[in-house]
């Protein structure tokens, strides 16, 4: 029995670094698939769903260039836009350079069947500490992806994909992410009790938030000038 | 007859030096606080929203436009109008006993239901040219000054986003609801003038009034919440807010021309009416049976 | 003569305080009614009564025939008043004043009417002033102006020579000498200033605490058959000794400054004298008190 263990071990060794260079593959077909676009100019609308915030659907503006500038903005009103809305663009995750890659095996996500490949970065200069992503091995398409990072949390991305896809651009986006309490000190706002915060008082809050964005055309490796980003 | 009476009572009160100064007060108040918020209006956006600025980009200038200085100014001033329209409904029957005049007009033939159903139509008029001005200063100066945007109204718990175009008629509404509150203002005052032979006591009574209802209303007291608040005026006289109000579909996004449970505005209104027509009625009844001595 | 106002049993009360008591009284057509009592006796009262200013406990009144309560309106039109100092608009000028109460009294008037009747009360100097700039007697005259300004058949005026000066108050006098003798208007005016009432009044209520005290033609008023006559003697004690023992001791009254009164037939002064010198009571004044004043003094200390 004795020379059982370290065979078990080395094939389990053998085993996850073949998955971990299997990971890794997957990624460098995707992150190829991604890199053909140097930056894009999308337009489409975007919806907040924040239990403290009541937005009208806000038409956006999102630029993007390589490699991992984005911006998004809301040309002709007020968004509150999360901060972790950099991550919508793969890139950010794509575009790791030291890092450890897993694969944890596969989930159905979105009625898609999906590769997990988890990801963990090596450098401490990264804000990201871990990612894992959910892709669609036959299409090259990232559809899910968790990332936390140092500075904002942890994001979930939903992706899908139609008009766009052979560009790995999604046709919607649904980002979701922690949000803190907002609550004035009484006495400030003074405001009319028209009987709404009673009934919210008993519902549990979800600390959820939701920005939904449906992107309805893309100009893509037409130029974006680095002034926008400013 | 009825307009006859009314344009005395108006000529009257347009002749009067202090009608001016609430004219010019509400100018000067809402010039200052214009003023500060366009020297130092970020730092206001950043009061109502630190608790979001790690997890949102705040866009504190697009915020920070006409619409929304008129909320605040509105939300500052219109706490301190009460005074101003005191100062004229409370002076309308004590003002002219105090003068001597009221011996004069009574003695005239027109009716003391006349008399006093069209010193309130003057006073109502008063308010709403009150409201007016501030709408011409606050809301049109404002738009000159800061530009117009999506308006954000930030409530204790929670914060309501407007598309620009879905705001004027909001500031129509809620002027035409403060016009209704502050005109309840008048009546109380009315009132209070009816029982009084000097200006002053009834103006201070109706200061005094508005100012312990609000207290009691902002102490929160489980007593009071529910049973003194639902039906105090001053609760309801906060209703213009409710305009700016809106409410959200299934997906969270606001619905443009809503507003966030109009059958509570209908009902403050309702109550604010049924408290014009209870102050109304309890002056006339008095002043008709009031034996004129001053 | 038409009666212009007939009041009927009228009562005022102000809680226990009985202002009025049963007071009956007629005015007739074109005559200048005095209402004449002390401060307080319920001169004012009354007046607000008849201009509905104050509701009776009791009583009726009917004022140009009709049912006061029930023809406010039609008799206020036809009625102009002052009701002690005439307050005004004090941030308004006289023409301003002048132009509200003429439409108050649903009459619109023409800016040369407005003028005149400044003229008359002789204003029309200060028509563009304002009142807050006018002296008490200015005041006094544009009240009056603005009572008549409607050119009302029945004028009330209430103490309207109060604050006047001794011309102001011969001014006041002529008009409403004026008033009534030329323009045929009835006015009840109200006073406590006797001898005004003397020389305007033709007829005369004399008033005192809330009751009636006497009414009549002043001419009748001041020659009664009989008179309060007024004794002053260095021997008091001695005259009075005397008149009570003698046929004299009915007609003696409360004396007043050491005075004696007596109330007779002025006709029988001379015989009083007479007996007075005969005891040896040395006379320095016996004469009947026959101006109105001392006749309201007489009634009102009764």
């Amino acid at each position: 029995m004795k020379p059982v263990f370290p065979l078990l071990l080395s094939a389990c060794i053998l085993f996850s670094t073949a998955r971990a260079q299997g990971a890794k593959e997957l990624l460098q077909k995707v992150k190829a698939k991604y890199d053909r676009v140097d930056d894009y100019t999308a337009t489409g609308k975007m919806k907040t769903n924040v239990v403290f915030i009541k937005a009208p659907v806000a038409t956006i503006k999102v630029y993007y260039k390589k490699p991992d500038k984005l911006k998004i903005k809301n040309e002709s009103g007020v968004s509150f836009i999360p901060k972790g809305s950099a991550n919508v663009n793969m890139n950010n995750v794509l575009g790791l350079t030291d890092f450890e890659a897993v694969e944890g095996g596969t989930e159905k996500t979105g009625g898609i069947q999906c590769k997990v490949i988890r990801i963990f970065p090596l450098s401490d200069a990264e804000n990201i500490t871990r990612a894992t992503l959910y892709i669609d091995e036959s299409r090259l398409l990232v559809i899910r992806s968790v990332i936390s990072t140092k500075e904002n949390g942890t994001y979930e991305l939903g992706m899908s994909y139609k008009n766009y896809a052979e560009w790995g651009l999604p046709d919607k986006v649904e980002l979701s992410f922690n949000t803190r309490d907002y609550k004035l000190p009484k006495g400030v706002t003074i405001d009319y009790d028209n009987g709404t915060g009673k009934e919210k008082a008993g519902e549990t809050k979800s600390k959820k938030g939701k920005v939904e964005i449906s992107y309805t055309s893309y100009i893509i490796n037409k130029g974006v000038p680095d002034s926008i980003f400013n | 007859m009825f307009t006859e009476l009314l344009k005395i009572e108006l000529y009257k009160i347009f002749k009067r030096p202090r009608t001016f100064i609430a004219f010019g007060a509400i100018a000067v108040i809402i010039l200052l606080v214009q003023f500060a918020l366009k020297v130092n209006g970020r730092d206001f956006v950043q009061f109502y929203t630190e608790s979001q600025s790690d997890t949102f980009e705040i866009p504190y200038e697009k915020i920070l436009n006409g619409y929304f200085v008129c909320v605040a100014v509105l939300h500052m001033i219109l706490v301190h109008v009460p005074l101003l329209v005191a100062l004229i409904a409370g002076d309308m029957i004590s003002g002219e006993a105090s003068l001597g005049t009221l011996r004069l007009l009574a003695g005239k033939p027109v009716t003391r239901t006349q008399l006093l159903l069209a010193k309130f139509a003057a006073s109502t008029v008063y308010v709403v040219l009150l409201l007016a001005w501030m709408a011409l200063f606050a809301l049109l100066g404002s738009m000159l000054i800061f530009g117009t945007e999506d308006l954000v109204v930030f409530k204790e718990t929670d914060m309501h986003i407007m598309k620009a175009g879905d705001v004027i008629w909001r500031f129509f509404a809620a002027f035409v609801f403060a016009a209704l509150a502050l005109t309840c203002i008048a009546a109380m005052a009315l009132m209070f003038s009816v029982f009084s032979e000097n200006s002053l006591g009834p103006i201070v009574a109706t200061v005094c009034v508005v100012i312990v209802f609000t207290i009691v209303q902002q102490l929160r007291v489980p007593v009071f919440e529910e049973t003194v608040n639902p039906w105090s005026f001053t609760t309801h006289m906060l209703g213009w807010k409710g305009f700016f109000y809106v409410e959200k579909n299934a997906e969270g996004a606001t619905i443009t021309g809503s507003i966030e449970n109009p059958a509570a505005l209908l009902r403050s209104g309702l109550i604010l009416t049924g408290y014009i027509l209870l102050f109304l009625g309890v002056s006339i009844r008095s002043f008709s049976k009031k034996d004129i001595l001053s | 003569m038409n009666q212009v106002i007939r009041a009927e049993q009228l009562s005022k009360d102000f809680g226990d305080i009985k202002a009025v008591r049963d007071l009956s009284f007629s005015v007739g057509q074109g005559q200048v009614y005095g209402f004449l009592g002390q401060n307080g006796a319920g001169k004012s009262t009354t007046i607000r009564m008849l201009l509905t200013l104050v509701e009776p406990s009791s009583g009726t009144i009917e004022i140009f025939g009709m049912n006061l309560k029930k023809h406010r309106k039609e008799i206020l039109r036809r009625t102009g008043a002052i009701i002690e100092k005439p307050d005004l608009y004090k941030y308004l000028t006289a023409k301003e004043n002048l132009r509200i109460f003429s439409r108050l009294s649903a009459v619109k008037v023409s800016e040369k009417k407005i003028m005149d009747q400044l003229a008359l009360v002789g204003l029309a100097d200060r028509a563009e002033s304002k009142v807050k700039t006018y002296s008490q007697g200015m005041k006094q005259r544009l009240g009056l102006a603005t009572a008549l300004i409607h050119d009302p058949e029945l004028v009330i005026l209430d103490e309207p020579a109060n604050g006047l000066d001794p011309q102001g108050i011969a001014d006041m006098r002529n008009l409403i000498l004026h008033l009534s003798k030329e323009l045929g208007k009835t006015l009840l005016v109200s006073s406590h200033l006797l001898g005004e009432m003397e020389m305007v009044a033709d007829q005369l209520l004399i008033i005192h605490k809330g009751e009636k005290v006497v009414e009549g033609r002043v001419s009748e008023l001041l020659n009664p058959e009989q008179s309060i006559v007024e004794l002053v003697t260095p021997d008091t004690l001695g005259a009075l000794a005397f008149l009570r023992q003698s046929g004299w001791a009915g007609t003696l009254k409360e004396p007043v400054n050491g005075a004696i009164r007596m109330e007779f037939n002025k006709q029988q002064i001379p015989e009083l004298n007479r007996q007075l010198v005969e005891k040896g009571i040395p006379v320095l004044s016996l004469r009947p008190l026959n101006s109105l004043e001392d006749y309201f003094l007489s009634l009102t200390k009764r």
